[in-house]
Formats: C-alpha cells, structure tokens, sequence
C-alpha cells in the first residue's frame, strides 16, 4: 500500500479541526519486494508515531470505555476504587430528560449548519470562479473566519448578539423590528449558535468546492453557451451533478465534524438557557466537567454515544472516498 | 446568485468591475464580525452600552489593550510555550514517519494510514476525557509538557498525511543515487528528504501552532485553575468575570487573532498548501 501520484483534481484537504481528508489511495497491484532490512528501517521510522498513537489516541479512548462503565468519583481517581456496574450509566443517560432534547438539538444543529454552509460555500465559489479584479485576495480574506480561534469567534458573536448592546438588536431596531434576547431565551438559543457556526464553516465549504469548480472542463460551458442555455441552466445542468463527487465528500466531512462541535456552543451559551442549546457534545462536557459534583461515567456515556456516531459516519465517508479514487 | 461561470479568456477582464464591487460587499459582511471585534477593542467603556452602538471608534481607547499588558502576558506566554512545543513534538514524529509510508513501504503502513485518519474523527471532547483521566493518575494536570502532548493529537494525523503526500514526490532516482554512495536510511532522511521537504515542514508548523494556540478543549479540562494556563482560558476567564469591559475582551481576543493574521499575510501560500494538501509543489 502506498501512495500513488495525484491525479490534479483529488486533492486533500481539511476541515476546520484541521484533519485531513484524504485516505491514501490504496495501490492494489503487489508492491515491489522490499528487502527485510528495509522492513527494519521502516518500522524503525514509524515506531515513534506507533506508539503514539496507542498512548495518546487508543488508550484515552479506552479510559473513556471504561469510565462509561464505572461509577466514577473523583475519589476514585485517587485511590482507584471505581466499581464496575455494566451498562447502568447508559440507562442513567437515556432516562435523563435532557436525553431528548438533546439528541432533537444535535440533530437540528447538525442538518440546518450543513445546508447554510453548503449552500452559501457554493454559491461563494461559484461567484469567486468568475475571473475579476481582486478575486484571489478577496478569496484569501474568507479564509479569516475559519482561522481565527474559535473563543475569538464566539466571543465576538457573543457581544454582536448582546440582547442590550448588541450591534444585531440595533440594526433590528433600525428597521423597526424589537429586540430579540438572542442568547438569553430558549427559543433563541439554539439559532445563535448556529448562526455562529454556519459563518465559521462557510470558508472550508468555500475552498473545498472551488477546487472542485476548478477541475470541471472550461469547453463544457462554452458548449452550452452555444447551445443557448442560461447562466441558471447551465449551474443545475452542469456545474450541480459535476460536482456530487466533491459534495458528498464535503457534506460527510461537514457531518463528521459538525457533530463534534463544542467550543462555540459553550463560549456563546453553556448549552442555555435551561438546555435550549444542549447537545451530545456540551452535554458530556456539562456532565463531566461542568458541574461541582463531576459524573464521569454519565458525562463518558454520553460522549461514547458521539464517538459511535462520529465513526458511523466517519467510515461511510471514507467509503465514498475510496469509491472516488477507484472510478 | 445566478452568476454564470464563464470561462476564462484574459482579455474578459475589463468590463467586470460591477463583479469586484459586489466580491467586495460581499467580503465586507463577511468580515464585519472581525471588524466589531476590532471596533469594541477601542471602545470607551461609557461608551460600550450605548444605543445605537457606535459603528467607529469616534472617541478612540487603548484602555483594553492596557490591559490585556496588564493581565494577559503570562497566558500569551503560555499560548506561544506550548504552541512551539506542539509544533516540535508534531514534526518529529510525522516527518520520519511520512518519510516510512511515502519511501520504505513497509507492511501494514496503509492500515496505520487508515488509522491516523479514524483517529481524527473522535470529538475532541472524548479526547479530552481520557487525557484527564490518565493525567490526574500521571500527576500531569496544569501542566506545560502535558498540555503540549494533548494539543499535537490535533495536529499529528494532518501532519503525517502531509508529508506522506509531499514525500512521495521527491524522485527516487535521488534516494537510490544516496543509496548507491552508501548511506542509510537515516542518513537519507536527514540529508536528503527533510531539507527537501522544507515547505511541507512549514505548512505542518504553521498549522500545528495555530491549532494548539487556538485550542480551547484540552485548555478548559486538562489547564484550568493552573499557574500556566494558555490564552484561550484568558478570554474564557475575562467573559465570566467582568462582562462590564467588553473592550478588554475584544482587545484580548484581537491580540489572539494576531498569529492567524500573521499567517494569513505572509504564509497565505502555506495555508493553500495545507487546505489542498496534495497539491503542493515546489
């Protein structure tokens, strides 16, 4: 198994959490022996990174497993008494009323980031593929908001939507519409941070589908302005169903990681008020770390119930990935 | 927006300054929150509540940036330890790896390839979890090197998928000529594939630090309470303490942004290189 070249259009890239995306693509023809010393010497370069991938990725996922299993006190940590008690954490989850809601609000903040991102990423890209004075550098300044730290963003977010301050409620104010109490009411909650979250997401969307844009043949266009179709038909007749491979993928990514989010949503709310902006992810840390009186084992289950998601997920992306680089 | 893609003839540039001036205003409102933060940094605090809020710092204060000098140089002194200390730990061991997987070819390296790229799907709050649980047996809570092990987890996966892809296209022609005049493996990565992978080297340290200077999960659960915490805790500690100076805040999270500025200016290529990785050449 190694890497081959590159075609042009297939590209790694990465997310906001900086992963990158791109599986190798798996060489089936047998590779060339190679000579057992070189086997040595290979492993030798890769014993490091090894082992580091079982002390700092398998074995806190372990301890994680584990915690999810227990009856976990901080007094157990000290003195490692933890008793073992199956599967009752998970029933303890499942039977807590924030269970509910805070599946509902994964789920909606999940669906409604993915769509605006994508679309207003498409849309961006589709603009930015036009040739245009300043086009280059205006695209590098998108690139902003997915670079900055994520407290900047959401503290900023924060004081925009401040209920008495705040720079939106004034212009709302402006044009005549009342003050909305953006990160202080339940009905709210849950949209600011979203809102937040689609503007941080906006830029991989960007860059990831105008790479996409950039690997569709010029000539297909010009054949259907000849043949007289719109800009509008030639998007949905051309650009659309060219760049499914580079969608899916985007959108799979997109998933994976919108799950897991957590910074913004604790730095804006906390998950408030009353829950209203509770998911999976502030949820476990609310119950692990954001209480005086920590339960680990819940805050663990919870956070174990992410990770089966994530991978589900995760695994089908890397499905669709390798699909691409075999066609 | 029902903008045609058009193909690209060079002498179509001009007539198309109405495109600019919408790229612009669309940029403007995309950028505005970064400007608000930049325009509350330099907000008078009797200024700060008043409605409508002023859209220009008319009355101009670096009251918020006296203090970030006041109170924050130990949390950016913090951020800047273990963002060097991430990028190190992450170059030393993807680089020698990426070298293994992209030249040596050993057996199972395209599972420890899958792995990597599994590993970077698990939410960094679970990570978070495990790392307190291990740290608090360890005795490594509120603590620099524990911090800078937790922050490369961010980044190592990145980075050795970087240099794998980057690796492969140094010739072989030149790992076989080195061969031939009898060095080693290790011989070869030194002198030859790392000072040939210069640029790769940079991409990995530009994003490993920015992603440990921006890190806020490992940071809230592994530092906080600590004599060293980073200064993602600084603003998290500033939101809860005083909501009354917002100028503080702001001035705090624009002195924040700098490395992320700084890099967009001068690495922008680097950035391209890493959000494309693949396509790197040199």
């Amino acid at each position: 198994m190694n890497r081959t070249t590159h075609p042009p259009d297939r590209r790694a890239t990465l997310d906001r959490t900086g992963a990158a995306t791109a599986a190798p693509p798996t060489d089936r023809t047998a590779p060339r022996r190679r000579p057992t010393s070189q086997q040595w010497a290979a492993w030798a370069f890769l014993a490091p990174v090894t082992l580091y991938l079982v002390l700092f990725y398998a074995y806190p996922l372990y301890r994680n497993l584990d915690l999810s299993l227990r009856n976990y006190t901080v007094r157990s940590f000290v003195q490692g008494d933890a008793p073992f008690t199956g599967l009752k954490n998970y029933e303890t989850v499942f039977q807590d009323p924030t269970f509910g809601p805070a599946l509902a609000h994964t789920v909606t903040f999940t669906a409604v980031c993915l769509l605006f991102q994508y679309a207003i990423g498409l849309a961006l890209a589709v603009f930015f593929h036009q040739h245009f004075r300043l086009s280059a550098t205006l695209r590098a300044l998108f690139l902003v908001p997915w670079l900055l730290p994520l407290i900047v963003s959401a503290s900023t977010w924060s004081w925009m939507l401040n209920s008495d301050s705040g720079i939106v409620n004034s212009v709302l104010n402006a044009v005549g519409i009342d003050s909305v109490n953006w990160l202080t009411s339940p009905e709210w909650s849950l949209t600011s941070v979203i809102i937040a979250n689609i503007w941080i997401g906006v830029p991989f969307n960007l860059v990831v589908l105008y790479s996409g844009l950039q690997s569709i043949p010029g000539s297909l266009y010009e054949a259907a302005a000849l043949d007289g179709a719109g800009a509008w038909r030639r998007f949905w007749n051309i650009t659309f169903p060219l760049l499914r491979p580079v969608s899916a993928i985007t959108l799979l990514l997109g998933l994976v990681y919108t799950l897991k989010v957590f910074d913004i949503i604790w730095i804006m709310t906390k998950g408030g008020p009353a829950d209203s902006s509770t998911t999976f992810a502030t949820w476990s840390y609310q119950l692990g770390f954001g209480n005086l009186l920590p339960a680990f084992g819940p805050g663990a289950a919870v956070g174990n119930l992410l990770v089966v998601a994530a991978l589900a997920f995760g695994l089908v992306y890397l499905r669709v990935q390798r699909k691409q680089y075999a066609s | 927006m029902t903008t045609a893609i058009t193909p690209r003839p060079a002498h179509r540039v001009r007539g198309t300054w109405w495109k600019t001036v919408t790229g612009l205003v669309l940029t403007a409102v995309m950028l505005f929150p970064v400007y608000w933060m930049l325009n509350v940094s330099f907000t008078r605090e009797q200024d700060m509540r008043k409605s409508p809020p002023g859209l220009f710092p008319v009355h101009g204060t670096l009251e918020g940036y006296r203090a970030v000098v006041d109170q924050q140089l130990p949390y950016l002194g913090t951020s800047l330890v273990v963002g060097l200390g991430t990028v190190a730990l992450t170059v030393a061991l993807a680089a020698p790896a990426g070298y293994a997987l992209a030249k040596l070819r050993p057996r199972g390296g395209g599972v420890l390839s899958f792995l990597f790229l599994v590993a970077q799907m698990i939410p960094g709050i679970i990570m978070a979890m495990g790392f307190y649980a291990i740290y608090l047996s360890l005795g490594l809570l509120q603590s620099v090197p524990g911090l800078i092990v937790a922050d490369s987890t961010l980044a190592v996966p990145f980075a050795v998928l970087i240099f794998t892809a980057f690796m492969s296209g140094i010739p072989e022609e030149l790992l076989q000529a080195a061969k031939t005049d009898g060095a080693g493996p290790l011989r070869t990565f030194w002198s030859i594939v790392l000072p040939m992978s210069r640029n790769a080297v940079v991409t990995v340290s530009l994003f490993a630090f920015l992603w440990s200077w921006s890190d806020f999960v490992f940071a809230s659960t592994l530092a906080s309470g600590g004599a060293h915490q980073p200064i993602t805790l600084g603003i998290y500690q500033y939101i809860g303490n005083n909501n009354q100076e917002w100028n503080a805040i702001m001035a705090t999270a624009v002195v924040a942004s700098l490395p992320a500025a700084v890099i967009l200016v001068l690495a922008q290529r680097y950035v391209a290189a890493g959000v494309t990785a693949g396509a790197v050449k040199d």
